[in-house]
């Protein structure tokens, strides 16, 4: 306090007179700078590779203009006409300029894309009367109707209505299963056509049961390593990472050539009897696969942070605990695991949100069954269908942040302990 | 004082032997009664295997070999959570996800004790240490003192007949572990408790203990009360390790039963009590206390042999002189005197003559 005095306003400042806060703001902005400046590259390659990737794909998930653009006149009858308006002539004959226009500009292929994103099954009647667009002739309702029965159909006109518009919420719908009655109303897709929920589900019940496996198995592995003298722990830990180490395509494939029916695995269970040539097991190519493969791949993920919060408690706290009169069970169940569960949490998160977006082991191990919600987003993006690829993957970045939110309410995120 | 508690011993090692690894003892042949109520302290230097007999007394370590015995029942084979024994750490062990009160609470539920009687117990540990306002803490938000306590209450609030107690001090500043030491030993008198504590404090030893148990290579080297052990060492071993004193050696010239001639190295005669030299000739290593040397000649003790000495260094202490002398070629002789009215203030240079009472210089073993 020597060299602050209480102002009369009861502001602290300074030997010179000027207030303590600002002395010391000004005192510590430099250094602030400093170290703004030392992150700085770090921020900016967050920006680009991140963030900027991101508000992309969200962007393209809401975004497709390949209809509105080039169908300028029926966009603006859209516009112009509440939804519930019984297309007349002067839609028709907006359709009509639209589809010689599209013939000239040969994008009669990229607007029918669009609308056979929500109602499949329509690309080739765009792409085949724009092609026979030239003989198209006032009536045009009759003329269209004449060249395909098709253009009366109520579900395509909403189909339409709802393309007009770059900004869409359809992707979203059809990622959930969801698509939009000829009414404008939301329905659920046909059973036949329902396949994303599903995915979904089978995706978070599978990372589930991996980091249960991950745990179980981690857990004991990550004890060993805590209570064992730091040269053979170090030995050990060694190995634990090994698979880091090692290409995640060599590790993937040489699970098959473990679990496939004639591999390595089944020609042992059958060489000592205890399978039969017919009973060979199916360990690949479905879900089990896809579950053994990845919580090999994900068990150093769940090993790092439970060896690291378990290396700092101190023996003596069991010892204590067993003094106290606990059987080493009790000592285990009270004392020990309650400090290691920031580890847990850390790490059952970690796999957990790796788990959900998992792609290369689940496709080349998963076949049918075991395929993830990740490989769809891929099959997708192979098709350029980017917006449906955006939207899954908005969806899976959501449910994501839920489950972190959840888990900062339940454990508490300064609780984590990752390392 | 061990001969009668043989067979009354409440805690008893007999021909305990423990290894690690198979090749070297740690504690070698460790034979020790401890009898009921009583304050016994293990010191000795680091790694003499003080740690590890307190390990097997609490069920952490197996001995090797021996066996050891509670209340006249063997313990080798019960587990710890059944010995009913409690147990302070150096590092406290509080358990740091529980509040002071949940700590204290733990040893009581696991023995299934009832909430109200639980809590009884609980209140009247923390009032024995004088935390009873902090049973809703966590540890973290204690100090270390306050740890302590803690952890002394929880060893000792399911009322276990003997607490262990390893270097509990170890890590609290002097003036702490000074009020705490007092605070140990009044709950040990209030509470008629067993204790076994250990140390390498050897101050610490001295002031709390009904006997101390000098350990050194895996042996007792004495066990003996704490006035005992400071005035009649039995080897040079514990003379050398507790507290300060000088040695000279020498070579037996005559021995008596309570009598020794030493004829030392520079040629001078000086009488000593033998301790553990028995026959004429034998190589000794006579031991005397700083404070029992004299240099006053009216004060000098009747019969005195005395020795000429050089001041070579004063050193004011406060309470105490501390004076370095050459005596018989040897610069480390020290003596001590106390700061009392009119007392001397020896000058370096001068020529003094030193002497003391044959009975406070003991002829021990070379070693
Ligand atoms: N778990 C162990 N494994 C192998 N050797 C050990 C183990 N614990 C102790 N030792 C060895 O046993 C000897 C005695 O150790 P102990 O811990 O009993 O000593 P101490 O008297 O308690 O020493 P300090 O005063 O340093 O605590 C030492 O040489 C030590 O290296
Ligand atoms: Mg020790």
């Amino acid at each position: 306090m020597a060299d602050t005095t209480l102002t009369r306003t009861g502001v602290l400042s300074t030997a010179d007179g000027r207030p303590l806060k600002s002395a010391l703001a000004r005192a510590q902005s430099r250094a602030k700078w400093r170290a703004f400046l030392l992150v700085a590259p770090l921020l900016l390659f967050v920006l680009v590779t991140f963030v900027a990737p991101i508000g992309q794909m969200l962007f393209r998930s809401v975004h497709h203009d390949g209809f509105s653009r080039n169908m300028p006149h029926l966009s603006a009858w859209f516009a112009a006409n509440p939804r519930g308006t019984e297309p007349g002539e002067a839609a028709f004959a907006a359709l009509a300029d639209d589809l010689k226009a599209a013939r000239q500009n040969r994008t009669a292929g990229e607007i029918g894309t669009r609308i056979n994103y929500d109602l499949s099954g329509t690309r080739s009647l765009f792409t085949a009367t724009a092609r026979s667009a030239d003989k198209l002739a006032p009536p045009y309702r009759e003329a269209l109707l004449a060249e395909n029965r098709q253009w009366g159909d109520p579900r395509l006109w909403e189909a339409m209505r709802g393309a007009s518009g770059a900004l869409t919420p359809n992707f979203y719908l059809s990622a959930l299963d969801l698509q939009r009655s000829p009414d404008g109303g939301i329905e659920r897709a046909p059973p036949e056509n329902r396949v994303y929920l599903m995915l979904f589900e089978r995706t978070f019940l599978l990372s589930g049961i991996i980091m249960v496996m991950t745990l179980v198995l981690g857990y004991p592995v990550a004890h060993l390593l805590a209570v064992l003298p730091l040269r053979t722990s170090n030995l050990l830990m060694i190995l634990v990472l090994l698979p880091f180490w090692t290409s995640l395509l060599v590790r993937t494939t040489s699970w098959i050539v473990l679990l496939q029916s004639q591999g390595v695995v089944n020609n042992v269970l059958v060489a000592s009897g205890v399978l039969t040539e017919e009973t060979r097991l199916q360990m690949i190519y479905n879900q089990a696969g896809t579950i053994i493969a990845m919580t090999h791949i994900l068990l150093p993920f769940m090993i790092l942070p439970l060896y690291s919060v378990m290396r700092p408690i101190p023996p003596s706290y069991v010892r204590a605990a067993r003094s106290l009169g606990a059987s080493s069970w009790c000592a285990f169940r009270r004392i020990y695991f309650p400090q290691t569960i920031p580890g847990i949490a850390a790490g059952a998160l970690l796999v957990f949100i790796l788990a959900v977006g998992y792609y290369i082991t689940p496709a080349l191990v998963g076949g049918a069954s075991g395929q993830l919600i990740s490989n769809l987003i891929a099959f997708h993006m192979s098709k350029s269908n980017w917006s449906l690829a955006a939207a899954i993957a908005a969806i899976l970045l959501a449910a994501v942040l839920v489950l972190y939110w959840l888990y900062d309410r339940l454990i508490g995120i300064d609780n984590m302990k990752l390392g | 004082m061990a001969g009668p508690q043989q067979d009354a011993a409440f805690v008893q090692f007999e021909r305990v032997q423990k290894s690690y690894d198979g090749e070297t003892l740690v504690v070698k042949d460790l034979n020790l009664a401890i009898g009921k109520g009583e304050f016994l302290t293990m010191l000795g230097p680091s790694g003499s295997g003080k740690t590890t007999c307190l390990m097997m007394l609490a069920g952490f370590e197996t001995a090797t070999h021996g066996e050891i015995r509670l209340a006249g029942r063997p313990i080798n084979q019960v587990p710890p959570h059944k010995r009913d024994i409690g147990m302070v750490f150096q590092n406290y062990a509080l358990f740091p996800h529980m509040t002071v009160g949940e700590n204290l609470a733990f040893p009581l539920e696991v023995r299934g004790i009832g909430r109200s009687e639980r809590e009884a117990k609980i209140t009247r540990a923390l009032d024995m240490v004088q935390m009873g306002a902090f049973a809703s803490r966590r540890p973290a938000q204690l100090s270390g003192g306050q740890q302590q306590r803690i952890a002394l209450a929880r060893a000792l609030v399911f009322d276990p007949a003997l607490v262990l107690m390893d270097e509990p001090l170890g890590a609290l500043d002097k003036q702490l572990r000074e009020h705490m030491q007092f605070e140990i030993k009044h709950l040990h008198d209030n509470l008629g408790i067993t204790v076994v504590y250990v140390t390498h404090d050897q101050g610490e030893a001295l002031t709390m203990s009904d006997r101390v148990a000098v350990f050194n290579d895996g042996r007792i080297q004495q066990l003996a009360p704490p006035d005992e052990l400071y005035e009649r060492p039995a080897n040079s071993f514990v003379a050398g390790f507790i507290g300060e004193n000088n040695r000279l050696r020498g070579t037996v010239e005559d021995i008596g039963p309570d009598r020794a001639l030493v004829r030392l190295a520079s040629g001078e005669l000086i009488e000593a009590t033998p301790v553990n030299v028995t026959r004429k000739g034998q190589a000794t290593l006579v031991s005397i206390r700083p404070e029992r040397v004299e240099f006053k000649p009216d004060l000098m003790p009747t019969g005195a042999h005395t020795l000429e000495a050089e001041v070579l260094e004063f050193i004011y202490m406060g309470d105490i002189f501390r004076t370095r002398l050459r005596v018989t070629g040897q610069d480390d002789f020290v003596i001590k005197s106390r700061n009392a009215q009119g007392q001397r203030r020896l000058e370096p240079g001068e020529k003094i003559r030193i002497g003391w009472a044959p009975q406070d210089a003991r002829a021990l073993d070379p070693a």
